[in-house]
């Protein structure tokens, strides 16, 4: 019962004002450093069991490949009017996962937004490995793979080009210079703790370690020059990740193809992006929160804080899906209105619909401050999430082909063939595989920003005054002291 | 490659909407503007068209089992539709369409290829350069007519055994997997008439050359020729059924049959249908 106005007063300030920090302010700096050294050591077993596993998937996914490369596409079981399947919706969906990185490490880096420092070097890392996962499907789906470098305009004595009115060429290019940007940003940031590393390893490691560090030393004009690069890639990087999921879309909307030839794509591209790359954070948070041992980093306001830019990001997405869905409905295109008909009736139905209920009906369990912070549920809801935006993809791919302009050439037969499954379960392989060797080998949370957090908050403590509430005690459910 | 080069010949890089003129015999560039026009009325649907085709343009036989999954290499087809079930006899009323290439003057498939492997050529021709393509096949998912056909599996190998690659056309190139083909209205023949007559010093007559389609047509329903000729008996045929090939919606008057495919993307095709009559009574 509470009695007396002071009470009431404290319980009111319990609840709404002393929120749960984000990390302890009290965290020594060499704890930092031997917490996130020690992930380079010793993780938990089931870091292996995730690494071997990815590993056997991406062998599978090589080998679907060289039967694939020897044999021709007829393996896949695409035929003519199907004739991109899961290759390309998967690229997509790979585009798609880069996003976030991006979001988390350069847009709120200028935002300010300090919770994402624990977080957002792996979140980087997703957007490298993810760029080159969306690479490899370029890849595999050519049907002469050997030739792939006619895309790029090379010096050559034939005094060809490519195409550049072709969406093909501008995606080459802006994949091409999103996945080096990114990892020139990831990179860099990554220089101060390298140093740490190179500081505290021995033998080989240590020779690693000192080149990539690059004669860091933490001076005042390393610092300088430091902050300066990094905001200057950050913003490099912003505008280039827009244009990237842009572009993709522009495969689709630049065609004439019912079903795609929409101009609300490219937005909806890029909600759908930040959307299933948030959903991935989450994921991943989880796994590494517990495979690295850090929960003292990766706390739980900081997933809370994720879950909900992904709630907001899923009804951006939900929004531009059902603008999309309304301008087919009541435009004027007959051969769209039928392609929308066929994909809510049709073979594809079941999917397409699943696609709809986990894109916008599932994610309102993240509006609920329990289940955010439940985090079994969190890791379920974060998967189901992205399997609905990869059925978003395939969605957007199969059944604009399945149900075409001319009648004649509609193929409602079409299933994917196992070679198909193989490499898109390979292409999971490979970016964990990738995810995870990354982790093992490089700090995959930054010692230096999570200590220039801890720093800020204690001298905004200092400035401010002790809190009346000791938010341990608060987290605990009891009262002030 | 140069970019003077490149700045120099841009517009022909471009693929622009045709214009009226574009084939002005006056004009270095279009002295010819290969054309076609099917009769559907004469049309029985024998496969007489696509049997040749086969013959002439060194075209796979696939097999049963890949042809039902889609990954037949015919360039012609010929589509059946069927008239609603009326009265005891299901297959009544059935209409064939020979569908092959439209060489679409404005051709989606053109602009989406990432290396320029499908160009428009001064012909009017919609070519496919076979040693440029790389398979990604964005051309096919472009295509309205879904007439692009991809070399799924490596062909060469399986469909022609032993002695029956002496039966190859030695003028057309066989293809190899993992690349897109079409029909190219036998652009072989074309191009050896268009030296014939360039030797003499003349242009390709009327009916000199003829694609394999619509020479080995029993009924004559495929008419080919060069449009640009007002004298050649496709332009007449085009000028009779009220057939523009610079319009994207034709105003013709009901006792014309002339009509262009899915006219309304503004592909602009190279191919005039001509509709088959129907007696209703019938």
């Amino acid at each position: 019962m509470i009695n007396t106005f002071e009470e009431r007063e404290v319980e009111v300030e319990r609840r709404f004002v002393r929120k749960e920090k984000d990390i302890r302010e009290d965290i020594a700096w060499a704890k930092i450093n031997s917490d996130v050294l020690r992930s380079l050591e010793r993780p938990r077993m089931l870091f292996w069991v995730i690494f071997l596993g990815s590993l056997a998937l991406f062998m599978f996914g090589v080998s679907c490949e060289i039967y694939q490369y020897e044999t021709g596409l007829g393996v896949a079981n695409l035929d003519n009017p199907q004739v991109w399947g899961l290759y390309i919706a998967t690229f997509i969906f790979w585009i798609g996962m880069s996003h976030s990185g991006t979001l988390l490490s350069a847009i709120l880096h200028l935002m300010h937004a300090d919770w994402r420092k624990p977080i957002y070097r792996f979140a980087e890392a997703m957007t490298t490995f993810s760029l080159m996962t969306a690479g490899l499907f370029v890849m595999v789906h050519l049907g002469r793979v050997w030739q792939f470098y006619y895309v790029v305009a090379y010096p050559n004595e034939r005094w060809t080009w490519p195409n550049f009115q072709s969406p093909l060429v501008w995606d080459a290019t802006a994949i091409f210079t999103y996945l080096t940007s990114s990892m020139i940003f990831l990179y860099i940031g990554m220089i101060p703790d390298l140093a740490i590393c190179r500081d505290n390893a021995t033998g080989f490691r240590k020779r690693f370690y000192t080149f990539l560090s690059l004669g860091w030393m933490g001076t005042d004009r390393q610092w300088a020059n430091f902050r300066v690069t990094y905001l200057t890639v950050a913003c490099f990087l912003i505008p280039l990740a827009v244009s990237v999921h842009s572009i993709v879309a522009t495969d689709f909307a630049v065609s004439q193809q019912p079903g795609w030839h929409i101009t609300s794509f490219p937005p909806y591209f890029v909600a759908g992006a930040l959307y299933s790359g948030c959903a991935a954070i989450i994921t991943l948070f989880i796994v590494l929160r517990y495979v690295f041992r850090f929960e003292e980093y990766m706390t739980m306001p900081i997933l809370e804080k994720t879950a909900k830019l992904t709630f907001a990001i899923s009804m951006v997405w939900t929004y531009l899906n059902l603008v999309e869905y309304s301008a087919t409905w009541y435009g004027d295109d007959m051969y769209a209105k039928q392609a929308l008909i066929y994909r809510a009736t049709g073979d594809y139905a079941v999917f397409w619909w699943s696609m709809n209920f986990l894109g916008s009906v599932v994610p309102f369990t993240l509006a609920f401050k329990k289940l955010r912070n439940h985090i079994p549920t969190m890791l379920v809801v974060s998967i189901l999430l992205n399997v609905g935006m990869w059925l978003e993809r395939w969605m957007i791919v199969s059944p604009t082909f399945a149900n075409g302009i001319y009648p004649w050439t509609m193929d409602h037969d079409q299933w994917p063939a196992w070679v198909q499954w193989g490499m898109v379960a390979g292409s999971f392989g490979w970016f964990n595989m990738l995810f995870m060797l990354f982790c093992k080998i490089f700090p995959s949370v930054s010692m230096y920003e999570v200590k220039e957090m801890v720093y800020h908050r204690s001298l905004h403590t200092k400035a401010h005054g002790e809190p009346s509430v000791n938010h341990e005690l608060a987290a605990e459910g009891g009262t002030a002291s | 490659m140069s970019i003077t080069n490149l700045l120099n010949n841009w517009s022909f890089y471009r693929n622009k909407r045709p214009y009226r003129g574009q084939y002005d015999l006056n004009r270095q560039y279009g002295e010819y503007k290969w054309a076609m026009a099917v009769d559907l009325d004469i049309c029985t649907g024998c496969n007489a068209c696509t049997t040749a085709c086969y013959a002439e343009n060194n075209l796979p036989v696939v097999g049963k089992h890949r042809f039902e999954h889609g990954q037949v290499m015919h360039w012609i087809r010929i589509e059946r539709y069927w008239d609603e079930k009326m009265g005891e006899f299901p297959e009544q009323g059935t209409s064939f369409l020979p569908m092959m290439c439209q060489q679409c003057e404005a051709a989606p498939c053109e602009t989406v290829c990432p290396v320029a492997a499908t160009s428009h050529t001064n012909d009017g021709l919609n070519s496919q350069n076979y040693h440029r393509c790389i398979g990604s096949r964005y051309c096919s998912a472009n295509c309205p007519f879904k007439v692009r056909y991809f070399n799924w599996w490596n062909y060469p190998s399986t469909a022609w055994p032993a002695p029956l690659e002496d039966q190859l056309n030695p003028d057309v190139t066989v293809r190899t997997k993992g690349v897109m083909e079409k029909c190219t209205f036998c652009v072989q023949r074309l191009s050896e008439a268009k030296s014939r007559a360039r030797t003499e010093y003349r242009l390709v007559r009327d009916g000199e050359v003829l694609p394999a389609c619509a020479q080995a047509c029993p009924t004559g329903a495929i008419s080919f020729g060069n449009i640009v000729d007002p004298e050649s008996k496709i332009a007449k045929m085009w000028k009779n059924q009220q057939v523009d090939l610079y319009k994207d919606m034709q105003e013709k008057d009901n006792t014309v049959r002339g009509y262009r495919i899915l006219e309304d993307l503004r592909p602009f095709p190279s191919v005039m249908y001509m509709e088959r009559v129907r007696d209703a009574e019938a």
